[in-house]
């Protein structure tokens, strides 16, 4: 079976998720005959009509909002924010109305609010953003991030199938860099499990999209030059939590290092580690280490962004440090 | 601590001498312009064309690190508006109102810098393009507020920029840009209702150029014209023709004055059409076939402008010496941008408080400089990953 990347993955899901439930339908800036800022939704507006692939004014509150509304009345909305980064326009929508309706009015909001997220491209501070913590902390959300083109399409079809406001987080860096098989026939990812993305019995660092592929370079360096067996996991769903898989490898390894891309003060590096300590506290054999941006706008000169952002030989260096605590 | 070796707080990067000639408008009510305004006018939008083209050269030696995006074709509507404020006024430039900030006093050293992400352009690395501004005690500043990329943000904030100029009895005035697009948002909403309300001393300009990013205004609004939508604040609106040099500048004054006099907010609607793609990646796939190359051969706005000064007695080999100067100014500020380095990695943690003046390197980098030794544009950079088929 030949490979496909990340984002035609994602654009995989979406076409067979239109073809079999008439109730889905796509919302969005410049989705229709342009297919996007990124080319994702490439296609759906030939195959499925503008009734169905509906080109919005720049409107992330009215949106959101009318994805919401849409939901209530028992369509599947999934609605594109060109850059996750304009996801801030709609925070009051995602966070007032969304998240509280099933809780507060018994509504329903079977939506997918999805986009390209994330840094390492030179986007500057307005095109680089990873907002998912703020989200994360929102009860009635639901979050993915997902690191392989096999998760991005699984994990797709869960987040529309899903009864809840999931938030789909795209890294753009990914898109077209990573390619995978996929797997035969209509597979779907579960929301709320990790994978681990390398086995390992030394220490485990756990992570999420793009640096999943800077910690099992990390690891690859980690084994050749060190002798160390570092377990590597893919968190896929950030809400809810995999805790169970979070729990077994910090008692396989008894060491763990959290990475991820967001800024370091309220990442979701802290709940991690919280959890860690509240479930695990005796398993462990070191301090739980982190390895996040520094807590800094991200910036556009590729030295700063470089210097901003978390980068293998960082990884490289706690683990290093965590193996000989 | 702070770390060593960097500019402590978030001041403003080397200060840049304006650009050539000086802001040349009065703030004087009505009258008709002089001669030599007339040429200025000439130069800014002939200077904005040809720095964008430099910028074009730049972008293909992979020199300009992010997006390119270009007003070619909308220089009219940006220099006309802009030339109807006074020096204390204040403006707030949008991606295609390169000209306006050059009248307002930025340089071509400045733009060049900033998009080739030099340490000492005017945001030292932080901010792409245009996205950068030069704000604060009239005496010293040049007037004009950085923009972000969400659109219609500006709005409310230039709506409080105003707001002070009428608490303080100041004789100032406000001018915001935004886009067609920008109008479906509720920042602008919000924004222009509560300066309406406040009788704000402010001009928003929206850029009616037909498309924002691949959308057709008739997908973004059903309104006539966007001039319309200034009913619905009871606030005066008025459409002028943005690729007129002097129809643009003369309904901006006719706003610009108004507000001075104390009677608030206006919408002006500059019509203008988009004749490159909303960033150099885009092709544009979705205009109508022969509609761009209509727009360039009958309603190119200099070309328009020269034929008009022609016949008004200014001769070709003075818009030719002019076209000259221009190219020298920009060769010269191109040399000098090379020149400059890039950004030391540790300026990445100053400034983002006045207090502590920096952020600590993350215990991982104590002690350490850069990590990545190169570091490269991405390969496809387009809207950061633009396919092949949809990149020029």
């Amino acid at each position: 079976m030949a490979e496909i990347t990340y984002l035609e993955a994602i654009r995989e899901a979406l076409f067979e998720e239109m073809e079999r439930d008439p109730e889905v339908f796509m919302l969005g800036e410049d989705i229709g005959k342009f297919g996007g800022a990124f080319k994702v939704t490439e296609g759906l507006l030939e195959r499925y009509g503008e009734s169905r692939v509906i080109d919005s004014p720049i409107s992330e509150i009215g949106i959101v909002g009318a994805a919401a509304g849409a939901a209530h009345m028992g369509m599947r909305p999934v609605v594109e924010m060109q850059f996750i980064d304009f996801i801030a326009n709609a925070y009051d929508m995602l966070t007032n109305y969304v998240a509280t309706a099933r809780y507060r009015a018994f509504l329903p909001c079977p939506m997918v609010v999805r986009g390209p997220s994330g840094g390492y491209v030179r986007g500057g501070p307005f095109h680089s953003q990873n907002p998912e913590a703020g989200f994360i902390h929102t009860p009635g959300l639901k979050v993915v991030y997902p690191s392989t083109a096999a998760d991005a399409k699984g994990l797709m079809k869960a987040a529309i199938r899903d009864d809840d406001c999931v938030l789909f987080f795209e890294h753009k860096y990914l898109y077209r860099r990573i390619k995978g098989e996929m797997p035969a026939g209509d597979v779907v990812v579960p929301i709320g499990k990790a994978r681990v993305a390398r086995e390992g019995t030394d220490l485990s660092i756990i992570t999420y999209a793009a640096t999943v592929y800077k910690a099992l370079e990390a690891a690859e360096q980690l084994e050749g030059e060190d002798g160390l067996s570092v377990e590597v996991i893919d968190l896929r769903s950030l809400a809810p939590l995999d805790d169970e898989a979070i729990t077994a490898t910090v008692k396989k390894t008894n060491r763990v290092l959290i990475v991820h891309e967001d800024t370091r003060t309220g990442g979701i590096a802290g709940e991690l580690t919280a959890r860690i300590s509240e479930s695990c506290f005796e398993w462990l054999d070191a301090p739980v280490l982190r390895v996040t941006a520094h807590d800094v706008p991200l910036p556009y000169a590729p030295s700063l962004e470089d210097y901003v952002l978390p980068q293998t030989p960082d990884i490289v260096l706690a683990a290093r440090r965590l193996a000989a605590y | 601590m702070p770390p060593p070796d960097v500019k402590k707080g978030g001041g403003r990067a080397t200060r840049h001498r304006a650009a050539q000639p000086p802001v040349g408008v009065s703030d004087a009510e009505g009258g008709s312009l002089t001669r030599v305004q007339r040429l200025e006018l000439y130069y800014w939008m002939r200077l904005t064309r040809s720095l964008e083209e430099r910028l074009v050269n730049l972008y293909r030696q992979t020199k300009v690190v992010g997006g390119l995006f270009r007003s070619l074709g909308q220089e009219a509507d940006a220099v006309g508006s802009a030339y109807a404020l006074g020096r204390q006024d204040v403006l707030s430039p949008l991606i295609r109102n390169l000209g306006s900030m050059l009248v307002k006093g930025a340089t071509p050293l400045e733009i060049l810098k900033q998009y080739m992400a030099k340490g000492d352009s005017p945001t030292r690395g932080r901010e792409l393009n245009i996205h950068f501004g030069d704000v604060g005690d009239p005496a010293s500043t040049r007037g004009f507020v950085g923009q972000i990329s969400p659109l219609g943000d500006m709005v409310p904030v230039m709506a409080g920029v105003t707001l002070t100029f009428k608490m303080r009895k100041e004789a100032r005035v406000g001018l915001v840009y935004v886009g067609d697009g920008a109008t479906s948002t509720g920042a602008f909403h919000e924004g222009i209702n509560f300066a309406a309300v406040q009788r704000c001393p402010l001009v928003v300009v929206i850029e009616n150029n037909g498309y924002a990013y691949s959308t057709p205004t008739a997908k973004q609004s059903l309104v006539r014209q966007f001039a319309d939508k200034a009913l619905g604040y009871g606030i005066p609106g008025e459409t002028a023709d943005g690729n007129d040099v002097i129809a643009t500048y003369e309904a901006t004054k006719r706003a610009v004055d108004r507000a001075r006099r104390g009677e608030g907010t206006s919408i002006v609607e500059l019509m203008t059409f988009r004749r490159k793609g909303h960033a150099e990646h885009d092709n544009q796939s979705y205009v109508q076939p022969g509609e761009i190359e209509r727009w360039a051969a009958e309603n190119d706005p200099i070309d328009r402008y020269a034929r008009r000064l022609v016949a008004e007695g200014v001769t070709q080999a003075e818009l030719d010496a002019i076209d000259a100067r221009i190219q020298a100014e920009i060769d010269t500020a191109t040399d000098e941008a090379e020149k400059s380095g890039v950004p030391e990695p540790l300026d990445a943690l100053v400034g983002i408080y006045a207090d502590p003046p920096a952020e600590q390197p993350l215990w991982f980098r104590e002690g350490r400089g850069a990590v990545v030794e190169k570091s490269e544009r991405p390969s496809s950079w387009g809207t950061f990953d633009a396919p092949a088929k949809g990149a020029d």
